[in-house]
């Protein structure tokens, strides 16, 4: 498979970049300045057969169009927002990406940041750091145990953010494209009639057309000042400018963002802000799942390379 | 002509040599219910303010962080209950309160949920590193340096609680839910779960990846987790401490984490508070919070009824809310 050209969107960890360069002729688009890449896949898009993509940069239709060859796009992520599935799918061109491994990565860092944000972890450490602890006591924090929680999206990692919380006596409540009667959790309608009945708001959902700013303003004005939001999934599944204006006026009680419009940008007026936490993307960032997910690209792209079943295929 | 006047109510005397944090709140909410004797306020030292003004008390208030010697009971003959806002009682000398026949109540287990979510909160903070990422975030790193370096995975971890009260079996409870496997070391074996469990510490230390204390502080716990337990956790061992700082060794809780013998520590309580060792300011692997596992709106709340109902009980010589068997 060493001609079988890949095209690496991003700074992969050792070990699957490693391994992609051990199997196949790799390319490092991330590394190839911005005006530089027009005349780097004319030179190459002949023998790439592949990309590998994340949650930052995937294949649009102009890298589609770009690159003749095409089979196969393997996602670093269970997120497909990047990729242009439909004309993937009108081009016959496969599409994986890593659900599961990560599930319980996420949820966790899901209450992670509801805790962190709720109990004022991160200040209450710069409190110590700082030296104030000597000058007096720290300020009351609000109790977890028994909010009520309302996810949007319970897909796989919204369900495992339902299980957690449950374990903390969070009453859980939902919205999903259609209700789940399976399910013991209430549903609501719409993302408004959830937030004005959750004191906890946590973005689940995949980052669709649809769904683009599903957290908009009316929701974070039904949420309210003693209300937390806290999104793992995609940045512009809140309309942040809001979101940021409704923090900073004091409308918005709290929260824990690990994903942002346009990342790495953080918006700077959160800085200064002590009731919310930030994290740089890193839902998934553990050792163990980052070599799980790498297994499952590798995977995906030898299963597709020697005609056998692709394991986690999307399209 | 019979006097039609009724007897005046004699509002019963709490003694409080300092304000437990929850008295700015209490004192104002039950000020016609109880009389505060306020030893903190007066010029007079505090022996001299007992001899002169508390002879007569029968209920006194403190705080955990108030210790009541011998000494201070000698002061006090008329003292027949001892109220704490806390459920740690190793600030009370408790075998002169029994010889006295002094009661004791306590906190109780009505903030167990809030400690035992501070512990996960810190744990989760610890090993997916959320605070220093957050750090990370606001000094303008992202752009600049790329992506933050990986955490560890919390799902299928090992946890052995030290104590399984009230508190321990609440993070119990929550870190199952994460896929973890829990084990305990306590005074005694607990038939009511089907947890592992180790007589000692350092055979539980030998045996799980994260070690949570739970338990109370006595001559017996006293620096338990020492040298010995911390190298059973092992290289990638994390220490999570909601009690009392004494139970832990910390001048080898600190050689430990700088010589990255264990992998990090999340803690709320320390051996000299607030003092905190400066060694652990350059580390990233440790996440410190100011005793304040407790500290929630809602424990505040149920805390001073707590308190009250627990006065209003011994002063109608109707039994206390939140006895401690001593």
């Amino acid at each position: 498979m060493e001609d079988i050209g890949v095209l690496l969107r991003f700074p992969a960890m050792p070990y699957l970049d490693q391994e992609l360069d051990k199997h196949f002729k790799l390319f490092r688009f991330w590394d190839v300045s911005e005006n530089e890449k027009e005349a780097f896949l004319r030179k190459n898009s002949g023998s790439i057969r592949a990309v590998v993509g994340n949650a930052s940069a995937g294949a649009d239709a102009e890298l589609i169009d770009s690159l003749p060859n095409l089979e196969i796009v393997a996602c670093f992520s269970v997120g497909l927002d990047k990729v242009d599935l439909d004309k993937c799918k009108e081009k016959g061109i496969r599409v994986t990406n890593t659900p599961d491994v990560l599930t319980d990565d996420v949820a966790d860092l899901a209450i992670g940041l509801i805790l962190a944000t709720m109990r004022r972890i991160c200040e209450s450490d710069r409190f110590v750091r700082s030296g104030k602890w000597k000058k007096g006591d720290f300020k009351l924090t609000t109790k977890f145990t028994g909010k009520s929680v309302g996810i949007i999206g319970l897909g796989r990692i919204g369900l495992a953010i339902a299980m957690r919380a449950e374990a903390f006596g969070c009453p859980i409540s939902y919205h999903s494209r259609s209700p789940k009667p399976d399910l013991k959790y209430k549903y609501y309608p719409s993302v408004v009639e959830l937030a004005s009945n959750c004191r906890i708001l946590v973005v689940a959902c995949a980052l669709t057309e649809e769904t683009h700013h599903i957290v908009n303003q009316k929701v974070i004005d039904a949420l309210g000042p003693k209300g937390v939001l806290i999104n793992i999934a995609r940045g512009p599944l809140v309309d942040e400018s809001e979101l940021v204006s409704a923090l900073v006026d004091g409308r918005l009680g709290g929260a824990g963002l690990d994903v942002f419009e346009h990342e790495p940008v953080v918006p700077e007026e959160l800085f200064g802000l002590d009731n919310v936490v930030l994290t740089p993307h890193i839902g998934s960032g553990t050792v163990e799942t980052r070599m799980a997910m790498a297994d499952l690209v590798l995977g995906n792209l030898k299963a597709h390379f020697s005609s056998r079943p692709l394991l986690t295929p999307v399209v | 002509m019979e006097n039609q006047n009724p007897v005046p109510k004699v509002i019963p005397k709490v003694l409080v040599l300092r304000p437990p944090p929850v008295f700015r709140f209490f004192e104002p909410r039950y000020l016609d219910k109880f009389q505060f004797l306020k030893a903190w306020e007066s010029p007079i030292p505090t022996e001299e303010f007992l001899e002169t003004h508390a002879a007569s008390v029968a209920a006194m208030l403190t705080s955990g962080f108030n210790r009541i010697t011998a000494d201070i009971l000698r002061r006090l003959p008329s003292l027949r209950l001892i109220v704490t806002t806390s459920a740690g009682l190793d600030h009370i000398d408790l075998p002169e309160c029994r010889r006295r026949g002094i009661a004791v109540a306590s906190a109780g287990s009505i903030f167990s949920e809030d400690v035992a979510d501070a512990a996960v909160g810190l744990l989760l903070d610890v090993l997916r590193r959320v605070t220093t990422a957050d750090r990370y975030v606001r000094a303008g790193l992202w752009p600049l340096n790329g992506d933050y370096p990986l955490g560890t995975k919390l799902g299928g971890k090992r946890v052995g609680i030290i104590g399984l009260g009230n508190i321990g079996l609440e993070v119990a409870k929550r870190l199952e839910a994460f896929g973890c496997s829990i084990s305990y070391t306590s005074r005694t074996k607990k038939a009511s779960v089907s947890f592992p469990f180790y007589q000692t510490a350092i055979e539980l230390a030998a045996n799980c990846d994260i070690l949570v204390i739970c338990c109370m502080l006595t001559d017996q716990t006293r620096h338990m987790v020492n040298k010995e337990v911390l190298k059973a956790l092992g290289k990638e061992g994390v220490v999570i401490n909601i009690a009392r700082g004494g139970v832990i060794d910390e001048k080898e809780l600190v050689r430990c984490l700088v010589e990255g013998e264990i992998a990090g520590a999340g803690l709320d309580a320390y051996e000299r508070e607030p003092e905190v060792p400066k060694e652990l300011f350059t580390l990233d692997n440790v996440v410190l919070s100011p005793h304040c596992a407790v500290f929630t709106d809602e424990w505040l709340r149920n805390l001073c009824e707590l308190l009250a109902a627990n006065f209003e009980a011994f002063f109608s010589n109707k039994p206390l809310i939140s006895p401690v068997a001593i």
